[in-house]
């Protein structure tokens, strides 16, 4: 029994039933959005520590051994993927104190929350793909209300496409989870990695496996089946768009990570090249839409598409080195992607809009904020020695040692497309002197995004941009241990072998006779007809 | 019973995806609901169909005696109704709440955000 694998699911879970039952309780409700997500951090802390020791820890849910019942399976990834959750979670949660309005948080803002790190929790930490599946639509379902909260005409355009190609992407998946049960069933992961191993390599599978990328590449936004991501995300509360930036594209990515290491590792072979140049097209479309905006959010969004470029393209040399990249730079987007969308709040707090030609003098006016975004700014354009030049670095090098040399240069000329992103970010939010019409008040007004009074304020925003400014920073000046975790997660991820013994228990060289022991039992209940 | 239930599937996702390409909010709607029938459809029909032969181990055995239907898939096409009952009513409220705001029954209407 450990607890510590289902603990990261459950708490959230709990934290949002009791914020549901304190409806009308604001402070119940405010409190568990730091208290509960505080205890989360707490037990992903633990979860991870363990992870380190062991390599993999697994809890059989409901006591039904391994291939029958829903296993949650923590390895490397799963484990620090949970852990910056837990993180952003926290930071968010002290974030929403001060931006959340009274209105939206009257319409069920926490308890959402709470929802949708249970989901990105769950689908971190499964180790069923039908299970993967409702924790996808948890999530899904939780980001669906938060998108539309406050119901503003722009909100309701971005939320229709978000909702219909995120739809579209959960039933591909499902159709392919169904196709995969006929085919060799069995919905556990390893077990499906096993018995398509052993099985003749056949059409279907690789059918299959183009299916899982089409489902897995819309919810990570990658190329051509981004466009739902900058048409919604600068829509809705600032605080939402923040915890969408950091979560939910990685949840996507972290999928792909999975089932293309353990389950389709031998497809591989054929799909490195479309996502390759999947990966380089994601980077290059992405940065050039950033460079056509001038509105703070939107420029932000497509960054996000851009960046996903480079994690798939980690998950796309497929060498340890490379995965280990592609993590990193997933762990650092989190942190300075979230970051920048903060301080966009703080920047819309101050001058009371997001487009740039209106914005300006917060250099002179916040100097603090300006370093703090000085900081993200530039790790996200790769410059050492923040986080971002050593996720790039790693790729780069994975890149080049795999000797994909045109996939390299193309993120590298990104970078400093980025770059020019940045600076022009740079230049017209804190740089320049601001237009005459908009003045920076003396005293701001404390209110939320729906504009109602709530009390506590800037410092509260304050508070999670400097801390995330700084891990930034840290992660940058401390590499070595944090490069060393990833380096493990690439080759775990890489020896798929290890995921299946601690799973299932068989030892590399017995997947033969283990197969026909588990299949033996069950003649009885063979199926008639339908795929082998 | 499967080559007629395959075809009755392929029905419904082409049906579902031409109703998604209209412009009407509500068409694209009727389109998700069909869609995630058909893949709940398919999950159903993927395991086989076994007549008349219920996953029950008869009282004294610890296995079912001769041919039974798979219960798995069952199982999984319950949840996936349920999720797919509750995406779609969250659907329906959101063109509703949509068509409020924009006073419009069209896609081509909600450019705004595009870019």
């Amino acid at each position: 029994m450990r607890p510590e694998v289902a603990l990261p699911v459950l708490l959230p879970l709990l934290s949002g039933a009791i914020s549901l039952l304190f409806w009308r309780s604001r402070p119940v409700q405010r409190f568990l959005g730091v208290g509960g997500n505080l205890a989360l951090l707490v037990v992903s802390l633990w979860l991870f520590v363990g992870v380190m020791e062991e390599g993999y820890i697994t809890l059989e849910m409901g006591g039904w051994p391994a291939p029958f019942g829903i296993v949650l399976v923590a390895d490397a990834l799963s484990a620090v993927m949970v852990l910056m959750t837990a993180i952003i979670g926290l930071l968010m949660g002290i974030y929403s104190l001060a931006t959340t309005g009274r209105g939206h948080e009257k319409f069920g803002y926490y308890p959402l929350m709470h929802l949708l790190l249970a989901g990105v929790a769950g689908a971190f930490l499964t180790g069923d793909i039908f299970n993967l599946y409702v924790w996808f639509e948890v999530m899904l379902v939780a980001s669906f209300a938060l998108m539309i909260l406050g119901g503003e005409r722009a909100q309701m355009e971005g939320a229709i496409k978000y909702v219909t190609l995120n739809l579209l992407a959960s039933i591909i998946f499902l159709t392919a989870v169904g196709l995969t049960y006929g085919t060799v069933g069995t919905l556990n992961m390893a077990d499906i990695a096993l018995r398509l191993d052993a099985a003749e390599h056949s059409g279907m599978v690789e059918v299959l496996a183009v299916m899982y990328m089409v489902a897995f590449g819309i919810k990570a936004a990658a190329f051509p089946l981004f466009f739902w991501l900058p048409a919604s995300y600068h829509t809705p509360p600032v605080a939402v768009s923040a915890l969408f930036a950091a979560l939910l594209t990685k949840v996507g990515v972290y999928s792909l990570f999975r089932v293309f290491t353990l389950v389709f590792d031998q497809s591989m072979e054929y799909l490195q090249d479309i996502m390759l140049w999947a990966a380089a097209i994601t980077m290059v479309t992405g940065v050039l839409g950033a460079a056509a905006q001038f509105e703070f959010r939107r420029i932000l969004s497509f960054h996000i598409v851009s960046q996903i470029g480079y994690m798939l393209l980690g998950l796309a040399l497929y060498t340890p080195l490379a995965i280990a990249g592609g993590v990193f730079a997933v762990l650092h987007n989190m942190v300075v992607k979230t970051n920048l969308f903060l301080i966009s709040g703080i920047t819309h707090r101050l001058l009371g809009t997001y487009q740039l030609k209106k914005m300006g003098g917060l250099y002179r006016e916040r100097p603090w904020l300006a370093v703090a975004f000085f900081f993200s700014a530039f790790s996200l354009a790769g410059i050492p020695p923040l986080s971002g030049f050593f996720a790039k670095f790693v790729i780069v090098r994975a890149g080049i040692e795999a000797e994909a040399y045109v996939v390299t240069g193309i993120a590298l000329a990104v970078g400093f497309m980025t770059l020019y992103s940045m600076v022009k970010l740079w230049n017209e939010v804190f740089w320049k002197t601001l237009p005459e019409d908009n003045q920076v008040p003396e005293n701001v007004t404390p209110g939320g995004d729906d504009g109602r009074l709530i009390k506590p304020s800037l410092g509260m925003m304050y508070f999670p941009v400097m801390m995330l400014a700084a891990a930034t920073l840290m992660i940058g000046i401390f590499a070595e241990p944090i490069m060393q975790t990833m380096n493990l997660v690439g080759d775990q991820l890489l020896a798929p072998e290890h995921y299946i013994e601690a799973v299932l228990g068989v030892t590399p060289g017995n997947e033969a006779e283990w197969i026909d022991q588990v299949t033996a039992p069950q003649e009885g209940a063979q199926r008639e007809g339908g795929a082998p | 019973m499967e080559p007629l239930m395959a075809v009755a599937i392929g029905i419904l996702y082409a049906t579902a995806i031409f109703m998604m390409l209209r412009r009407s909010i509500v068409k694209l709607v009727i389109g998700l609901m069909l869609l995630s029938n058909a893949a709940n459809l398919l999950i159903f029909t993927t395991a086989g169909m076994t007549r008349g032969a219920p996953p029950l181990i008869p009282e004294g055995m610890s296995a079912p005696a001769g041919n039974v239907a798979d219960p798995l898939p069952q199982a999984v096409v319950l949840t996936a109704i349920v999720i797919a009952f509750s995406v779609l009513a969250f659907a329906v409220v959101l063109i509703r709440r949509a068509y409020e705001v924009v006073k419009a029954d069209d896609l081509d209407k909600m450019k705004e955000t595009d870019t």
